[in-house]
């Protein structure tokens, strides 16, 4: 699933500074998981908004609503009635959703209140990590299903970097385990060392057309 | 006329090599000096290529400059800051520059570094970096494009002798053998019987491939420590922490010089590998003390 954490406070008050009537808007998915921007981040954010404001002696009223997923135009039909009434929405969606929202209702400024980080899963309570960076050229057959594109810090194809540290940990971050270590070892196990042997050619870095955009048929 | 790096492989028996480390900012007058000091007391000089991610000088506008006066550079290649267009451009100019002797690295992240916002490139791993520069001196590009003028490259890469876990290393120090390389300079070694155990494993693969072991003198017991605590692939044995901790305060070089030296020295009699590769880093001055302690003068 998508990653994202919400911004600093500061920074969001400066995006909605010249606005006094705002929509808070949540998205149910993704964000929802992660704890950036679901409904109950969403009401926090906007009291925190409200109080901010008042604390200075500027009003600041905020309507609340969050939709299932705000990367869906159909979706956000809903909140049509709601976002007329306001001076700026903002959303707490991964980027496609505020860019959904922001392309949906277009007379209206659209910020956004989280920064989009990474695809990736929960590793325990309150921790997220990545794991996939979208290359469009999945490598996970060739490496014990650990993805060294992202899992490794410098993306590398053939093996760790002289700079592990010891025990295998990470040349970055200590704390984390060298993605090619992690490799090395799960093809150990699996008995399929062969496949770390076998020389990877560069990869396709275009192999997604940036702006990604994919047809495909209804099966 | 300095004798080129392949030949001085091929022929000599315990070959030396030093660093002369680019500055910050468009004088060389510095570099120039490390230059004209080590050029004719060890076989070949290395270009660091923005060296632990810090913006400098470029290699190769050294190498260059070493050519002018008349050494043997080693370029330096890093796959951080470049992509593969970059890498084969910068490539063909060495070339066409004299400058034919590259090693190819993986680089630094740039989190290390003074531009630590900066985007990392790393389009090629070391790998595939090796695989460019020999189908550079094939005569084409990576594209598969004939060029006009190819280049005919002497390739090294660096291992890491004291990696923990050492064997995903050793996967990939074969497959950098298989890509093709002439001589490894390795990270510093401090362990003989590591650098030993390096070694047998590399000419079991490969007999021909020349290896210069790595050589950082340590100047100092806390220094050891540190080194061992954040430099990743490096392993100070205790016994060297030990000796440099006995050492009168001021006197912390001479020893690490000593130190230097003495390994220098065992490495050569004891025929361990084929020769070493100094780094003497921000004291590059001082390396003509190494080479004189250890003999090599």
């Amino acid at each position: 699933m998508i990653i994202a954490e919400r911004k600093p406070m500061e920074e969001i008050r400066r995006e909605i500074a010249p606005y006094k009537k705002i929509l808070v808007a949540g998205c149910g998915t993704c964000v929802t998981v992660c704890w950036a921007g679901g409904e109950k981040e969403v009401g926090i954010l906007a009291s925190q908004l409200r109080l901010a404001g008042s604390s200075e002696g500027k009003e600041v009223v905020t309507l609340e609503a969050t939709v299932e997923r705000q990367c869906e135009k159909e979706m956000l039909a809903e909140l049509r009635d709601k976002v007329e009434g306001v001076d700026a929405v903002l959303s707490l969606a991964c980027g496609a959703g505020v860019q959904t929202m922001a392309g949906f209702f277009e007379d209206k400024p659209v910020f956004p209140a989280v920064n989009t980080t990474f695809i990736g899963m929960p590793e325990k309570e309150g921790l997220w990590v990545e794991m996939c960076g979208a290359c469009g050229d999945c490598y996970l057959d060739r490496t014990g299903g650990v993805c060294p594109v992202v899992r490794c810090a410098k993306g590398l194809l053939n093996g760790p970097c002289g700079g592990t540290r010891k025990g295998g940990k990470c040349e970055i971050n200590p704390d984390e385990d060298c993605a090619w270590v992690v490799i090395y070892r799960r093809l150990e196990k699996q008995g399929r060392l062969d496949l770390m042997r076998e020389y990877c050619a560069p990869k396709n870095a275009r192999a997604v057309k940036r702006p990604g955009r994919i047809h495909a048929a209804k099966a | 006329m300095a004798v080129p790096l392949r030949e001085i492989l091929r022929t000599k028996d315990f070959v030396v090599t030093a660093e002369a480390a680019p500055g910050k900012g468009s004088s060389v007058s510095k570099t120039v000096e490390h230059i004209e000091l080590l050029k004719d007391k060890v076989d070949a000089l290395n270009v660091t290529d923005n060296q632990s991610s810090v913006m400098r000088y470029p290699s190769v506008g050294i190498c260059v400059l070493i050519k002018e006066h008349d050494g043997e550079p080693v370029l330096q290649v890093t796959c951080r800051d470049r992509n593969r267009l970059a890498i084969q451009a910068d490539l063909l100019f060495a070339y066409s520059r004299g400058v034919d002797n590259v090693l190819c690295l993986t680089g630094d992240s740039v989190d290390v570094g003074d531009h630590k916002e900066a985007k990392q490139v790393f389009d090629l791993d070391s790998v595939q970096l090796i695989h460019l520069v020999h189908t550079l001196n094939s005569g084409k590009d990576m594209a598969g494009n004939e060029l006009d003028g190819g280049t005919d490259f002497c390739v090294g890469t660096t291992a890491t002798p004291s990696a923990d876990p050492l064997e995903p290393q050793l996967i990939k120090v074969e497959k950098k053998l298989r890509a093709g390389v002439s001589f490894i300079q390795t990270q510093a070694v401090y362990d003989i019987d590591e650098l030993k155990r390096f070694t047998e494993f590399v000419r079991k693969l490969d007999p021909n491939v020349k290896i210069l072991a790595g050589v950082v003198p340590v100047i100092g017991a806390k220094m050891a420590a540190y080194m061992n605590e954040n430099v990743p692939g490096i392993s100070i044995p205790q016994h060297v922490i030990d000796e440099l901790a006995q050492t009168p305060k001021g006197t912390g070089i001479a020893k690490g010089i000593e130190i230097a030296a003495r390994m220098i020295r065992q490495t050569k009699e004891e025929k361990i590998c084929d020769g070493v590769h100094i780094m003497f880093i921000g004291r590059e001055e001082r390396v003509p003390e190494i080479l004189e302690a250890a003999g090599l003068l």
